[in-house]
């Protein structure tokens, strides 16, 4: 794929479907089970496998009593280090950045709880699950590395996937030194481990050296080049099927272990493997957000603004590989501190490696920086809104370039005048409702990069005058392959109901990976080239065939609607794709596209959508209990292709912001590193009664810069801002500012 | 999952004869037990199926205007009962404020009464639990412990008593009428669960082989009525259990209390009844001062089993909490929110 490709005349055309509230493509299939996902794969003679996980945090494996497990009813194979058959490359080796340490076999030590130790295949799941229990493996166990005090501190070089460590502009010390307030806080933010509702699966199968996976994946091409290494093939000898995925949030994105073993087993078994984690295996093995302990410093002159801002973020990852969260970045783009300075440290600890999860570091981060600067409000003497106005950022603090669009004034405004903010008072403890409970208001801004990766798309125009549009694109659940038909059907012309949009499978055109809140503006850029390209065929057919009325109009041009292109100076002049097609004596006319971010628009502006969160609290004044009873926020994020998806999306970030602040948190056994709550009765997201009425406001923005589309994302905006949000009203409402997340009860007994 | 023989008796008598057998265990509506058979932190052998018996399944009122319920009711259908919401609310409150919708329908009232502790070492069969394994210690014990017990607890076991349903029934002096080897036999639900001690593996009166056939709210408690109430704290509005919780009942006359019941939950290894709380209230005003004091009487010999200590305050706080709402008197409907502090808050329009 072309490392720059320049978008050729920007096809800005939008028909009728983008912006269109369309219900999703798969909602019926959805809800009548219908849908398949990867683990409803039932191939001829499939087998079942487990993985048996370490319940130790640090040592080795002594042993494990394979006989007993072989000796169980079904029981095919057991495959330990010692017989686990070679990979062609070594799940240790990080060749690119996108490469992360894995466990399959490759040795007895046990680098954390939860970690794969034994994988046993069996005709039945039953009969696999018992086998793995049967193991019953004994450990040499060392004393687990645990936590911030018990870990080894380091210099990580890089954090999150890639970027560097520290960044600083201005001088942040002579701006505290200048300051007429300066504010410093510390904040921590727990460990919290991804649990979509389909825990990862596998169904593998080998045909001959082919390899079929059935694999809800986040980026099917990119795997398919990951599997395809550990196996010494071809990439091309290997199929990523990914159907609907229940949730991927940045887990899915990955090779793990337990995969590659059930591939393995599938291979030395010579008959289809599924693998499915269990619910507390999800808790280790594939990423998780890591805990941070943050400090952060403003300075503020007599005004309230800015004269510096630091932000310090310690991440904990893990002893043998390195995911720090970035959270200290989400200080770099957001306030107008003319000294900036941001730094990370690591700490590796027994436990398995964090990973990118919803709003990677932006989360954290932003919990952490959204309530430091209620705090500094608070010093200045100002309404947290008017403070943030006042520190509102024209050009991008950190590069100084001007942002491609920033509408987050008006969601400042819009929010606010739909919460009722005008009126709240400065000081906490001052409101109350009916039965006295402790009132109070909280604002968080959402901050989160317009990313754009590189996709390529193909369009096919067929004859009955429908399309078939294809990218290896995926739908997690948050509703792309609506929105990406959409766009795809304004690429060539049609109605949304006429054309076929194929995805979800790693032999189609490469769509990317559907991470960073990216997807749509990615997979959505291609499409719509593709149909651009596609059309441009027909147009050259048409523009050269007598018999059309389009003949000659090379030069006139032409628009595409309805299935027709029509002369773009005479809208009477117009032709189906089919009559095209038909008269040419063709059956279809393939065009393709592609998109990714030029750099040179890259290095012109700052590209982010931004959004302000509004949270009212309820807090019992004895028992301390929370509940928060309204939600407003407000967001621009370039086009919205579909507002009810976008909506959703948006609830969707804001529930997990009130899940951060208030609910999520694994904890770790003090001795053994385990976590203790590994299961959705003990590890806590909000339940429905937990959730107020949210209002979510889609405020207008035209982008012509992040991409031709001129959308941004919105699959992660929303948690950031939130947790802030809520940890703002909290302290309006009690007085007491809570630095660690989530809240509970005890924080706020005095 | 390990292999496991099922049987379906259909008499009280075959079920108990089966059930005495070592290795056995009844199975009701399965949600704890079999949630703790894959986590493999039980493994009976034989699982004798109590969910078809007869005549197990009703509730009947009693001569003294009591009911009695069987032990097969399923929690919702207690939580229904038009008797139960007249004369024992806080009980309905209290079942309405566990679980979920799903978890109600299959619980019933025998598997509520027994449920095991949500101590997440007691659940994990890796981690060394002197009540699931006898002389194995305690994991538990120095850990952050937000949900283990500030009451009776014990250097072998800090679990504590997670059954919401209990708490009014201790505060009730509710019967439970027991089926075993030897014949019939009532226990006082307050003497059911066992205190750890030495022995935290005792968790309960029952001898093998005992079967809950039924349980009895005597009349005497009907009498409170509306004036009792079931509070329940914690973070999570629903799907989670108490951090702490209170259950409290009072009869006033001419502004003095006459008659006094407070339970605590989430505290102890048993439902925590405070008779020396009562006692403090009798001819009391029922008054803030009266019932602040009255929570301090309840925690008395409360200490800490981990970083837990906040939990002491919390249940005074929520004790004193319970009294006050049992003195204004339960509201005519059940609120959206069963014995949240929020439950006149209203439910947000989708829950
Ligand atoms: C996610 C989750 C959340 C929950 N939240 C709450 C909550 O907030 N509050 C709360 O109170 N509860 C809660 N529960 C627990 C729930 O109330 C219990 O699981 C349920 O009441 C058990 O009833 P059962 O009929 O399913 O019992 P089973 O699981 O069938 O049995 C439980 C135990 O009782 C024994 N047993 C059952 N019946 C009899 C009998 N008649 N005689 C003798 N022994 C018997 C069994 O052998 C077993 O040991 C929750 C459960 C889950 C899974």
């Amino acid at each position: 794929m072309p490392e720059d490709f320049a978008p050729g005349p920007a096809p800005t055309r939008f028909g009728s479907n983008s912006g269109q509230p369309m219900t999703r493509r798969d909602g019926v299939a959805k809800v009548t089970g219908a849908a398949a996902f990867a683990a409803d794969a039932r191939p001829e003679g499939l087998l079942h496998a487990v993985v048996a996980t370490s319940t130790v945090a640090r040592g080795r494996v002594g042993v494990l009593d394979v006989a007993a497990a072989l000796a169980h009813p079904g029981v095919l194979d057991v495959m330990t280090p010692t017989n686990r058959p070679a990979l062609a490359a070594d799940p240790d080796d990080k060749p690119h950045r996108f490469s992360f340490r894995f466990e399959a076999l490759q040795d007895d030590r046990v680098r954390y709880a939860g970690q794969p130790i034994a994988l046993v295949t069996a005709e039945t799941p039953e009969a696999a699950a018992e086998g793995a229990r049967l193991l019953a493996p004994r450990y040499e166990a060392e004393a687990p590395r645990l936590g911030f005090e018990g870990g080894v501190a380091y210099a990580p070089e890089t954090v999150g996937i890639g970027s560097p460590p520290q960044f600083s502009r201005g001088d942040v010390e002579a701006g505290l030194a200048t300051a007429a307030r300066r504010i410093e806080a510390h904040y921590e933010t727990p460990a919290q481990y991804h649990n979509a509702m389909e825990p990862h699966a596998v169904v593998a199968q080998w045909d001959g050296d082919r390899l079929i996976l059935d694999l809800p994946h986040q980026a099917p091409v990119l795997g398919r080049a990951m599997f395809a290494a550990f196996f010494g093939a071809p990439p091309e000898n290997v199929l990523i099927r990914t159907p609907f995925i229940g949730g991927g949030f940045g887990s899915k994105a990955l090779v793990t272990g337990a995969h590659v073993l059930a591939v393995l087993a599938a291979r030395k078994l010579g008959r289809p493997v599924k693998l499915a984690l269990r619910r507390d295996q999800m808790f280790g093995p594939v990423g998780h957000r890591g805990a941070t302990r943050q400090t952060l410093r403003l300075g503020i002159d007599a005004q309230g603004r800015l004269t510096a801002l630091e932000h310090r973020s310690d991440g904990m990852t893990s002893s043998f590989d390195e995911f720090v969260e970035p959270a200290a970045n989400a200080s770099k783009n957001l306030y107008a501190a003319p000294a900036i300075a941001v730094s990370h440290g690591g700490v590796r600890a027994d436990i398995g490696t964090p990973m990118a999860m919803r709003a990677p570091g932006e989360a954290s981060g932003s919990a952490a920086l959204e309530c430091a600067v209620d705090e500094a409000a608070l010093a200045a003497g100002l309404d947290p809104l008017a403070f943030r106005l006042l520190n509102y950022a024209e050009t991008d603090p950190a590069s100084g370039l001007p942002f491609s669009s920033k509408a987050l004034r008006a969601c400042y405004a819009d929010g606010a005048g739909r919460f009722g903010w005008a009126g709240r008072p400065l000081e906490p403890r001052r409101m109350r409702d009916a039965q006295g409970r402790l009132l109070g208001w909280g604002i968080g801004t959402a901050q989160f990069p317009a990313t754009m990766f590189a996709a390529q798309a193909r369009a096919t125009i067929r004859a009955d005058g429908g399309a078939a549009l294809e990218i290896a694109g995926v739908d997690m659940g948050q509703g792309a392959w609506t929105a990406l038909a959409q766009i795809a059907a304004d690429g060539v012309g049609l109605d949304a109901g006429r054309i076929e949009l194929r995805s979800g499978s790693s032999d189609l055109p490469d769509g990317g990976i559907a991470g960073g809140s990216g997807h749509t503006a990615t997979a959505g850029s291609a499409l719509h080239a593709a149909g651009g390209d596609a059309l441009a065929k027909l147009f050259e057919i048409a523009a050269a065939d007598p018999a059309s009325p389009l003949f000659g109009a090379d030069n006139a041009g032409f628009v595409a609607r309805d299935g027709r292109l029509r002369r773009r100076d005479d809208d009477s002049r117009s032709e189906s794709y089919g009559e095209i097609l038909a008269r040419a004596g063709l059956s279809e006319v393939v065009g393709s596209g592609a998109a990714s971010r030029p750099p040179s628009v890259a290095e012109a502006c700052a590209m982010f959508a931004h959004g302000a969160v509004f949270a009212e609290v309820a807090v019992d004044p004895d028992l301390c209990q929370i509940r928060v009873t309204r939600m407003v926020g407000a967001f621009a994020a370039g086009r919205i292709v579909n507002p009810l998806l976008a909506r959703s999306q948006l609830e969707g970030g804001m529930i997990w912001g009130l899940s951060f602040a208030l609910h999520e948190e694994a904890e770790h056994d003090r001795v053994s590193g385990r976590v203790i709550n590994a299961d959705l009765a003990g590890y806590h997201v909000p339940s429905h009664a937990d959730i107020p009425a949210l209002d979510v406001l889609l405020v207008d923005e035209a982008d012509a810069q992040v991409n031709p589309l001129g959308v941004k994302g919105v699959g992660e905006l929303g948690i950031t801002g939130a947790a802030g949000a809520i940890a703002n009203a909290i302290w309006h409402a009690t007085g007491v500012r809570a630095r660690r997340f989530p809240i509970r009860i005890e924080a706020l007994m005095g | 999952m390990r292999k496991f023989e099922y049987l379906r008796p259909t008499s009280v008598e075959e079920a108990v004869a089966a059930a005495s057998r070592p290795g056995a265990a009844y199975l009701a509506g399965g949600t704890n037990l079999l949630d703790l058979m894959k986590t493999g932190a039980a493994g009976p052998e034989l699982l004798v199926d109590v969910t078809r018996l007869p005549g197990l399944d009703a509730i009947e009122p009693l001569t003294d205007g009591g009911l009695r319920v069987g032990a097969m009711v399923r929690n919702a259908d207690v939580a229904r009962d038009a008797a139960m919401r007249r004369n024992f609310p806080m009980v309905v409150e209290a079942l309405l404020s566990g679980a979920s919708g799903q978890l109600r329908n299959m619980a019933t009232v025998g598997g509520n009464l027994l449920q095991r502790t949500r101590c997440a070492w007691f659940q994990t069969p890796e981690a060394a639990c002197g009540r699931r394994d006898p002389g194995a210690g305690c994991d538990a014990r120095d850990q952050a412990g937000r949900s283990h017990a500030v009451l009776g607890w014990s250097e072998r076991c800090v679990a504590a008593n997670p059954s919401d349903f209990c708490v009014p029934l201790a505060a009730l002096d509710a019967q439970v009428e027991i089926a075993g080897p030897g014949g019939r036999r009532d226990v006082a639900l307050r003497e059911l669960h066992r205190l750890p001690g030495d022995t935290p593996h005792v968790e309960t009166a029952l001898a093998p082989g005992e079967l809950i056939v039924a349980l009895r709210l005597p009349g005497a408690g009907a009498g409170f009525g509306r004036f009792s109430r079931y509070l329940k704290v914690r973070e999570r509005t629903s799907y989670a259990f108490a951090l702490v919780s209170a259950a409290a009942a009072l009869r006033v006359e001419g502004g003095a209390i006459l008659e006094a019941r407070l339970a605590l939950g989430g505290v102890a290894a048993r439902p925590w009844r405070a008779v020396e709380a009562e006692a403090a209230l009798i001819g009391a005003a029922p008054d803030a001062g009266a019932f602040r004091a009255a929570a301090e009487a309840a925690l008395e010999a409360a200490r800490p089993s981990g970083d837990n200590a906040f939990k002491i305050e919390l249940a005074r706080r929520t004790a004193a909490r319970a009294l006050a709402l049992a003195a204004a008197g339960a509201p005519e409907r059940m609120p959206a929110l069963p014995a949240s502090p929020f439950a006149d808050i209203g439910a947000p329009a989708h829950a």
